[in-house]
């Protein structure tokens, strides 16, 4: 138990001297965008000078070591810094643009992960049982197929069926903070489907795979020639064996949930962090983004290292060493 | 075959394999692996089925459990188990069957338990998904199995992982395993193979008691025919799917009736000629080498070797004695802590980057696994021809002459030339990386158990290519291998090693005659020999060293 404690503590402070490189990378990359701020808000028509004056009171004109020193200096913490978007009388804070959005994205995460990592493992778990029947036929040939099609056109396949020609679901998922639970269930289950498809098929298919892996192991024929039925090899034997795989592909897919949806919010108009920050790179709201790209990051970190400690707790040669 | 009335249960014998027929799948191709075997077990009688790989001794083992592996198939035959034809069974009925009147032993424990889960519940659960026993009653089983098989601490080694006990201990606890429901028949596929020799000794003994004691009868698998005649009643000889020869084990083993069979009885008598005596000209020497890897586990401590021109060291030990990291420092693969080794009459450098070509072309190496020696993408006539261009340049039709003659002193027909290796058999593989050493005209080649790969009959034709070709061409061999047989076939000078030291060496005539040292008596007295009553005397005289401490 030590052992892994150990490893734990050495991981998450691998995971923060990666989050540190990250933030430079972050910063480095928004400090090179093309354009800013000052002039995109100002227009065209705006005199040098008033770009110069609006630019020194935001604090671009100083240089970027500087700049990005103190705000990794806040971000430290806590203080993600104030979006440029606000102005004198309605100053907002980064975490109250993001918050809002962010609990949204969350739950839209949640609902589709509740949904799709039971229905993958299940569905994995009996592709790999009944291997090369119909059923595994069947469920191999549908994930190939929802994992091929881009998601706008599962997103538009989806509305289709269900809000336009069914019209049991809303086609628009526009929650807002006053929307009660119920309505925003109802109203976010249609892109919760379309994201639940594509990561299912993932899943399902790494699942599969790596039972059957393992299928060839001397293990399970010594098993299968104790009596254990097929059904028990698998759940009993093969299962607790092909979890590392299981959970990287499973923690990678919840990754996709937080930060790589943002086409889907698009179409159905939801309000979650992928389009708050596709809007803010437009209007150049340099701390919102760089905001937004961190949590994005962190978020990835912290679930490959779930990921990992989790396939360390499963393994009995570090669990229970020599 | 059809007047055979088919057994009743109860019979005396309790399987009988009427013209069994199963082939195998490979590239689409589906080929006869088993070719119409029939045998009979009678109660309580253990069966030793013999035979070199591919020969389908595993094959026919597991299908006296009505299994057969992924990518085979039943073609044909009976198999009755105790008045049940189990090809008529289904799966489920199969399921019942097994683990519980007729359990396995596999060739690896180590592979074979499931990494994920402990001792103790991987032995219960045969008894348990058979409902034959609760799990209060199957836990006194199996310690009580424990007992009987010599395990250290019976009562809690059940609560270990596999990765926390040894090779030896495994394989008595996967016997445990077997023997747990009391099934009638047991099939155990080469349950010492992957032993040490001095481990085998005792799991071999084990074994043979605990199925006495059990009155299970026992199909016994192995393609060592010293062994099986220790442990069986009857020995059937296979090769290429078909039955040789079957009958008593004396009869087998004093009486052979076919060709085959008397080369493997006859197979350990190979002996290299007396060398005519010449004046001493020491070739290698290894001068108080500490070796040790990652610069802190130890594993030679101040070892000295020598090796005269125109002789074979050879260097024998168990696994973790450090025989395979002594060729690593010699070839430099490895720098010595500290100590030297000197070849023809200069120190070599340490480091395998600070030797000059021709010290690089002087030392050659032949590998255990021939397959991964050598490129599989490459023919045969590149990877021999290879060295030839790199040390001596030699190209194109006189590279092409070179070849052939090579494949000559191999004793390989010159048409293998353009072969790949992967179309090549065990024995031919090997032979072409013997070529490719000798292609750079060493002085001395070392080889690292180049035949415990091989079937004995193959390994033999290796050995005595190498003692042709050291008479020919004055070649001195390091030859490193576990097997105290093929030490006597062929060196002249020999070193024991035991856990990293160097605990007797000498010319062969004395280092493996007495008066010997504790692990060299030890190591001797564990090689199985085919005489009746070999492994009760070999037991009884350590049991008496034991108790004489």
């Amino acid at each position: 138990m030590k052992l892994i404690f150990g490893v734990i503590f050495q991981r998450l402070a691998l995971s923060l001297v990666t989050i540190f490189l990250v933030s430079i990378v972050i910063f480095s990359s928004v400090t090179l965008l093309p354009g800013d701020f000052a002039k995109s808000i100002l227009g065209q028509s705006a005199t040098p000078e008033t770009v110069a004056a609006f630019q020194r009171e935001l604090g671009l004109d100083r240089p970027p070591v500087e700049r990005y020193l103190e705000w990794i200096g806040r971000v430290a913490q806590g203080d993600l810094g104030d979006s440029f978007a606000s102005g004198a009388g309605y100053q907002r804070s980064v975490a109250e643009v993001i918050g809002p959005r962010l609990g949204n994205t969350l739950f839209l995460a949640a609902i589709t992960a509740v949904i799709a990592v039971p229905l993958a493992l299940a569905l994995g778990v009996a592709a790999a049982l009944y291997r090369n029947s119909w059923f595994d036929r069947t469920v191999n040939a549908t994930s190939l197929s929802t994992i091929s099609f881009p998601e706008f056109f599962v997103a538009y396949i989806l509305m289709l069926i269900f809000a336009v020609n069914l019209r049991l679901l809303p086609s628009l998922a526009n929650v807002g903070p006053e929307t009660p639970l119920d309505e925003r269930l109802v109203k976010t289950l249609l892109p919760a489907m379309t994201l639940a498809l594509v990561i299912i098929a993932h899943m399902l298919r790494m699942t599969r795979a790596s039972i059957i892996a393992l299928l060839a192991s001397p293990y399970v024929e010594m098993a299968r020639l104790k009596g254990v039925s097929r059904r028990r090899v698998i759940l009993k034997h093969v299962l607790p064996n092909a979890w590392a795989p299981i959970v990287n592909i499973i923690a990678f897919n919840l990754a996709y949930l937080i930060v790589g949806v943002v086409v889907v919010e698009a179409v159905f108009v939801y309000p979650g962090v992928g389009q708050l920050m596709v809007d803010s790179v437009q209007t150049r709201d340099i701390p919102v983004v760089q905001g937004c790209a961190l949590i994005f990051a962190a978020t990835y970190i912290f679930l490959n290292l779930a990921a990992d400690v989790i396939a360390i707790a499963t393994n009995p040669r570090i669990l229970h060493p020599r | 075959m059809a007047s055979n009335p088919p057994p009743k249960p109860g019979d005396p014998v309790l399987l009988d394999i009427r013209d069994l027929r199963i082939e195998g799948e490979s590239e689409d191709v589906w080929s006869p692996i088993v070719k119409g075997v029939s045998l009979k077990v009678k109660r309580g009688r253990v069966l030793g089925l013999i035979g070199e790989s591919g020969a389908g001794k595993s094959t026919i083992g597991i299908a006296g459990m009505g299994y057969v592996r992924g990518g085979c198939r039943f073609t044909g035959g009976e198999i009755w188990f105790d008045g049940v034809n189990l090809r008529t069974l289904n799966e489920r009925q199969l399921d019942r069957m097994r683990g519980n009147r007729v359990s396995y032993v596999a060739q690896s424990a180590a592979a074979a338990f499931n990494p994920a889960w402990r001792l103790m519940d991987q032995i219960v659960e045969v008894a348990l998904i058979h409902g034959v026993m609760n799990r209060a009653e199957a836990e006194r089983r199996a310690v009580e199995l424990f007992r009987k098989l010599k395990l250290p601490e019976p009562e809690t080694i059940g609560r270990r992982y596999p990765h926390q006990v040894s090779g030896g201990q495994l394989q008595r606890a996967m016997t445990a395993m077997a023997l747990a429901p009391r099934p009638d028949l047991v099939v155990f596929d080469e349950p010492t193979t992957a032993l040490d020799v001095t481990t085998q000794l005792d799991v071999l003994a084990a074994i043979k008691e605990a199925i006495e004691d059990e009155g299970a009868a026992a199909i016994y698998i192995t393609h060592d025919l010293a062994v099986v005649s220790q442990i069986a009643h009857e020995i059937m000889v296979l090769r290429h799917g078909e039955t040789v020869e079957w009958g008593p084990t004396e009869e087998i083993i004093s009486r052979p009736k076919k060709p085959y069979t008397q080369a493997l009885v006859s197979l350990r008598a190979f002996r290299k000629e007396e060398a005519p005596p010449a004046p001493p000209a020491p070739l290698l020497s290894v001068e108080g080498v500490t070796a040790a890897y990652g610069g802190a586990v130890t594993v030679l401590h101040d070892v000295s070797l020598a090796l005269e021109t125109g002789k074979t060291l050879a260097i024998v030990g168990e696994s973790g004695s450090g025989k395979s990291t002594m060729a690593r420092v010699v070839t430099g693969l490895l720098p010595p802590v500290s100590g030297a080794v000197r070849f023809a009459g200069a120190a070599l450098p340490p480091r395998l980057k600070d030797r000059t070509k021709d010290q690089l072309r002087d030392l050659q190496l032949i590998y255990q696994m021939p397959d991964v020696a050598m490129n599989p993408r490459q023919t045969v006539e590149e990877i021999i021809g290879r060295p030839l261009t790199f040390y001596f340049g030699t190209k194109g039709a006189e590279r092409a002459r070179r070849v052939h003659q090579l494949l000559d002193q191999i004793e390989l027909p010159r048409a293998l030339a353009t072969r790949l290796p992967t179309e090549l058999s065990g024995g031919q593989k090997q032979r072409v990386c013997i070529a490719r050493a000798l292609a750079a005209k060493p002085k001395l080649i070392i080889c690292d158990e180049p035949t415990s790969a091989l079937d004995p009959l193959v390994a033999e034709g290796i050995l005595r290519l190498l003692v042709g070709l050291q008479r020919e061409e004055g070649l001195s061999y390091l030859f490193i291998t576990h097997d105290i047989a093929t030490v006597r076939a062929i060196a002249d000078e020999v070193a024991v090693m035991f856990k990293g030291r160097v605990v007797r060496s000498g010319p062969l005539e004395t280092a493996l005659a007495p008066p010997f040292d504790d692990y060299t008596d030890l190591l001797l007295k564990s090689v199985p020999e085919m005489t009746p009553g070999w492994l009760e005397g070999a037991l009884a005289s350590r049991r008496m060293e034991g108790a004489g401490q």
